[in-house]
């Protein structure tokens, strides 16, 4: 298949998620509701003590991300299995990777959704704070790369899962583990980031090209393994 | 039920297998006696010994998660159940070894460095190894049918993180030791580590095969059992 006619799939299907969301609303409202309440939470679990330091900052962000993003990622593909739309997509002639990336990409839209309501959130409640233009520019990097490296792991397994039993419960088990690696260096990024010295931002761009190398392996694995995967036995 | 009736003892224990357990009985009983008798470390003391049993253990959590990534591979790719059956028992193998990995490091750690765990990139990505290990355990016990493929890809990205463990200490800057140490171990002590070494790998391909041979009785067991459903042989 020709490059260009690959791209016009993905966009076709990434048009069909979005115009399907937009109607419905349902994964819209419900995942940033959800992560507006994970944020309430932590800020009730940590009320009354010390000030929260950066690294509790930096925990709870990546945390509220993982949660509501898995949250709003299996609900979508719930539902698709519940319409049989699904099946209908893999069964359809277009190409196995075009309709993994659509869905990537369709979900890191969701989960950006998630950062909207929480970066806020923690300006707001925790006190977080930001070192000027670059600081956020960096900080909006290290989240777009580590929302790219958890869809690309999170889609893979959520549209695989088919027939298996006990679904709900096997996809944070399945999807967390192996998204350690990115929760990780994005609290690492972002405490870097909030900490805000010359050299705490040297580290940030390190973990900043951690993220991007993961990113880069775990899509061209996506993109691999989508195919045998999604076919069932 | 052809396939498995042109071999009626393809799945009783071979004789190999006999033999191997026999020399890992005599390897038990005289590797103990090498490892008393390797000279005591001069800055840890006696702790040091538990060298010879974790970096062996180690070693084979690695190779077993190795192995199920490559079976999976393969599984995913030609759909062999041999190469599934292998993989469903190394992966069981790298849980089992990776934990006494993990529970052998700590006690030496205590006595080392002061504390039981660090957040160190060495133990950080071998918890990892074992936590996706054990998440490709349930997939399997608990997703029913349709898991099975799930799971390999599961071993997969478990496979990926074996080269980044055994890196790890060269890349980052850990308080774990490195893996030169192997190489520049003191002449007294290479005997009773390359015994270890040797032992715990025979023990880890004589449970693999006993493992594998479980599983695909497992299934040979289940074939038979729909089939004497099916035959009408168990309505009572």
């Amino acid at each position: 298949m020709s490059p260009a006619r690959f791209v016009g799939q993905v966009w076709l299907l990434l048009r069909k998620d979005v115009r399907v969301e937009l109607r419905a609303g349902e994964l819209i409202y419900a995942t940033m509701l959800f992560a507006a309440i994970i944020v309430l939470l932590f800020s009730f679990a940590f009320l009354g003590g010390a000030p929260p330091t950066v690294e509790v900052m930096a925990g709870v962000l990546w945390v509220a991300l993982a949660l509501a993003g898995l949250v709003g990622i299996s609900r979508s593909f719930e539902r698709e299995r519940e319409a049989d739309t699904l099946r209908g997509l893999l069964l359809s002639p277009l190409s196995r990777s075009a309709v993994y990336l659509s869905k990537l990409l369709s979900m890191a839209l969701l989960m950006s959704l998630v950062v909207v309501v929480v970066v806020p959130g923690l300006l707001l409640l925790f006190g977080m704070q930001l070192s000027g233009a670059g600081a956020l520019g960096h900080l909006l990097g290290l989240l777009a790369l580590g929302i790219l490296g958890f869809t690309a792991i999170a889609s893979l397994f959520s549209a695989s899962l088919g027939r298996a039993r006990g679904r709900e419960l096997l996809l944070p088990l399945l999807v967390y583990p192996l998204s350690v690696p990115v929760l990780l260096a994005g609290a690492r990024g972002t405490y870097d980031i909030l900490y805000g010295t010359q050299e705490s931002l040297i580290d940030a761009a390190r973990w900043l090209r951690f993220l991007l190398a993961f990113d880069v392996l775990s899509i061209t694995c996506g993109l691999w393994l989508f195919e045998p995967l999604s076919t069932n036995e | 039920m052809t396939n498995n009736a042109s071999s009626p003892h393809s799945a009783s224990l071979p004789m190999g297998l006999l033999a191997t357990s026999l020399i890992l009985a005599v390897g038990f009983a005289l590797v103990p006696q090498l490892i008393l008798s390797a000279p005591n470390e001069p800055t840890m003391g006696f702790v040091q010994r538990i060298f010879y049993f974790h970096v062996p253990v180690a070693w084979l959590a690695m190779l077993g998660a190795l192995t199920a990534g490559v079976a999976s591979a393969v599984y995913l790719s030609s759909n062999s159940e041999t190469a599934d059956e292998i993989a469903a028992s190394a992966a069981e193998l790298a849980v089992v070894f990776g934990l006494c990995a993990i529970v052998s490091g700590p006690l030496w750690a205590r006595k080392a460095w002061g504390v039981f765990w660090q957040w160190d990139v060495r133990l950080t990505t071998t918890a990892l190894l074992w936590i996706i290990f054990v998440a490709y355990l349930f997939a399997r016990r608990y997703g029913g049918p349709g898991a099975r493929r799930l799971a390999a890809g599961l071993a997969l990205f478990g496979a990926a993180d074996v080269p980044l463990i055994y890196i790890s200490v060269s890349i980052w800057r850990t308080i774990h030791p490195k893996t030169s140490v192997v190489p520049t171990l003191d002449r007294g002590m290479r005997p009773a580590f390359w015994a270890a070494m040797l032992l715990f790998s025979v023990l880890f391909f004589v449970l693999l095969g006993m493992r594998r041979r479980l599983e695909r009785l497992r299934k040979q067991f289940n074939t038979l059992y729909l089939d004497a459903d099916e035959a009408g042989l168990l309505d009572d």
